[in-house]
């Protein structure tokens, strides 16, 4: 027995440590990042198919496909050549977009604070849930209620907007027409807009500190000084950035605003007037009878958006990320 | 030996006392009942004249109170109170407004007819006794479907990716997903217009929606599957790999049996959030009157088309089908919301239990 001890052992070739992954895993990273990168890709891809075929419709119009305000059709009979600009298009959409945030983002920011600070707990729960069931509303349905249910109350507002501050140049009117403005269809994506920017806000204001808000309790303030003075620094990239991505959903609806909005091509800084312009209606407008050259333009249209918004959406999502970071 | 406790009945000396809520009670009182009175005095009419005064007189009332019997500081902080209130009040309003119509002008538009057939004999003016909307379930069906299949596996891979495999690219996939959940709808539909039909020269198909619902679905889908994977416990994973598991395994077994009910709902999130999806299928199925069981080949109908087609068409009874439409498809994405909810809520339920 104790010779076997005492007998030398060859010792066995250490096991070989290594970091290298096995070969299932390299599989399966290989799978995953592929999976991973489809977005990235596809992302790509829209903007360069968009720009691949609308690139032509660019090019003839120079800078003025952004500018310019017409869009006509070539007619041969008369030797008149295409001319395709989305300026009026771009600035309605601007415009629409602008009134929705006005509209949508006080009521979005004062339901945020009512769902943090102000609601009482049974409140709560239903609440959220209005506010999640708003969000998963299709655009149709808003499209559908905004022209049919929403359109008759707006016109009156829209009058009575008129009579009591028509001396303001935005509120004047041309031409008694008051349905299909640009005030209605702002009204109906305010709507659309809120639950995301409430749905950001509320999330914002859930990380101010509670020490701090308690500090400032504990000095005596009210409620109201204490969000002025604790909650609104804390969380007011968050809610820049969550109304900037309510823009972005502003600016890119298509259905809702084809439906309460009059599409003209120019110009009017009247926005009870039943006259605007948004570039995704119009695509949607000119798609069904577009003959190969309109649809180069339409393409080149589509980029114009995609880069809009895709920028409005990058700056918010910037803008939420380094908020929620500190 | 037994020893009876007294328990005394908890305090709340913070608790507002009847004499303190009786300045707020009055002057509840006092706004309805001034408004009454100024509406009926008043040339303002109506429900917004009324609804204008009692905002008005709320927030006045209010801060006269607190200016009263406190300070400046009381008073303003009663003003921001009423308006707080009042924007709850004006959330609520548009979605009950929403449903109530949808309630009203679509019930009485319903019939078990509009199940059986479809729209190929019947034109859209004439009774809703005739034709249906069979077309469009059957479309939105494959389309939804389709969808749902190609961006299942896509979604989940990129919340794998950032989550588990944390690759170099993370971050920035992590940013264009963000991003890619705002392209707007009709942006999409263009991108498969322009690759699907003008590039590789197809025709209108279910197949080319399906397409299009795809890139708005990814995101969503992997959003919410990133948030599910998030909160699976970092132990998990670690008991996995101690136990000698590779990386693939410890997902395969460990992870996604975890986080399963999560993951299905973020995919019920998804189609609650595409089914409802107009604009794209405006430029890429085509529509169809009939019954189209092939979804690689000729136009197709889904829900959201047959309603945009009669809203376009107006006359009352195409009106009529067009709300029985949006009636069938609010209680499609009501029924997928409550899923993605009840699936939620579970999820959470048994987190809070684990914890326990």
């Amino acid at each position: 027995m104790s010779q076997t001890l005492l007998e030398p052992k060859t010792t066995p070739t250490p096991r070989v440590i290594t970091t290298e992954p096995r070969f299932t895993d390299k599989v399966f990273r290989a799978v995953v990042t592929s999976g991973g990168l489809v977005s990235f890709v596809l992302l790509g891809l829209i903007g360069f198919f968009l720009i691949y075929n609308g690139f032509e419709a660019i090019r003839n119009a120079g800078f003025g496909f952004i500018t310019g305000f017409d869009w006509v059709d070539a007619i041969p009979e008369e030797n008149q050549p295409a001319s395709y600009g989305i300026g009026a298009m771009l600035y309605g959409t601007i415009v629409t977009g602008i009134l929705a945030m006005l509209m949508g983002v006080p009521v979005a920011v004062g339901t945020a604070l009512f769902l943090s600070y102000y609601a009482p707990e049974w409140l709560k729960k239903p609440m959220v849930v209005v506010v999640d069931v708003m969000a998963a509303i299709p655009s149709i349905v808003y499209g559908l209620w905004g022209y049919f249910v929403l359109m008759p109350h707006a016109e009156y507002w829209a009058k009575l907007i008129h009579k009591y501050f028509g001396f303001i140049p935005f509120f004047d009117m041309p031409a008694p027409v008051f349905t299909r403005s640009p005030f209605i269809a702002g009204l109906v994506l305010a709507i659309m807009i809120t639950p995301i920017v409430t749905a950001i806000a509320r999330e914002v204001f859930a990380q101010t500190p509670l020490e701090r808000i308690q500090a400032a309790y504990a000095l005596g303030a009210t409620k109201w000084s204490m969000i002025k003075a604790v909650v609104f620094p804390y969380g007011r990239g968050g809610v820049v950035g969550g109304a900037m991505l309510g823009l972005g959903r502003a600016l890119g609806e298509t259905v809702a605003v084809y439906t309460v909005l009059n599409l003209v091509y120019d110009i009017k800084i009247e926005i009870l007037l039943s006259a605007g312009g948004n570039v995704a209606s119009m695509i949607v407008n000119k798609f069904g009878e577009a003959d190969f050259v309109e649809l180069q333009a339409l393409m080149a249209a589509g980029f114009v958006l995609f880069l809009v918004t895709l920028m409005v959406n990058f700056l918010a999502n910037t803008i939420i990320n380094k908020t929620a970071r500190e | 030996m037994s020893q009876t406790l007294i328990a005394k009945t908890p305090q709340k000396p913070w608790k507002l006392t009847p004499k303190q809520l009786l300045p707020d009670l009055l002057g509840a009182i006092f706004t309805v009942a001034a408004t009454f009175a100024i509406v009926a005095l008043s040339p303002l009419k109506g429900k917004l004249g009324f609804a204008l005064v009692l905002i008005f007189m709320a927030i006045i009332t209010a801060t006269a109170i607190s200016w009263i019997t406190r300070d400046r500081k009381a008073a303003t902080n009663a003003t921001t109170t009423v308006l707080v209130y009042i924007a709850a009040a004006f959330v609520i309003i548009p979605l009950a407004s929403v449903l109530y119509e949808i309630v009203r002008l679509g019930a009485n538009a319903l019939s078990i007819g509009m199940f059986t057939t479809d729209m190929s004999q019947t034109a859209s003016e004439t009774e809703l006794s005739e034709g249906g909307l069979l077309h469009a379930v059957i479309g939105t069906a494959y389309i939804v479907t389709f969808a749902t299949i190609i961006s299942t596996p896509i979604g989940i891979l990129t919340a794998l990716y950032i989550v588990e495999v944390k690759g170099r690219f993370a971050g920035p996939v992590r940013f264009f997903v963000q991003a890619m959940s705002g392209v707007p709808s009709i942006v999409a539909g263009l991108f498969i217009f322009a690759v699907w039909m003008v590039q590789l020269g197809n025709a209108y198909s279910g197949i080319a929606g399906a397409l299009a619902l795809t890139v708005l679905m990814i995101p969503t889908v992997a959003r919410t599957s990133e948030e599910v994977l998030k909160l699976i416990p970092p132990d998990l994973r670690e008991a996995g790999l101690a136990l000698g598991a590779t990386q693939w395994r410890t997902v395969a077994m460990v992870i996604i049996p975890a986080a399963r009910s999560g993951l299905v709902t973020a995919v019920i999130l998804g189609i609650a959030r595409v089914v409802g999806e107009t604009a794209p299928l405006l430029l890429t199925v085509g529509g169809a009157d009939a019954i189209n069981l092939n979804p690689t080949q000729g136009n197709m109908s889904a829900f959201p088309y047959h309603v945009w087609k009669n809203l376009l068409i107006g006359s009352p009874n195409a009106i009529s089908r067009a709300w029985q439409g949006v009636f069938v498809l609010m209680v499609l994405v009501l029924i997928f919301f409550a899923l993605a909810r009840y699936l939620g809520a579970a999820k959470t339920g048994n987190r809070r239990s684990r914890k326990r």
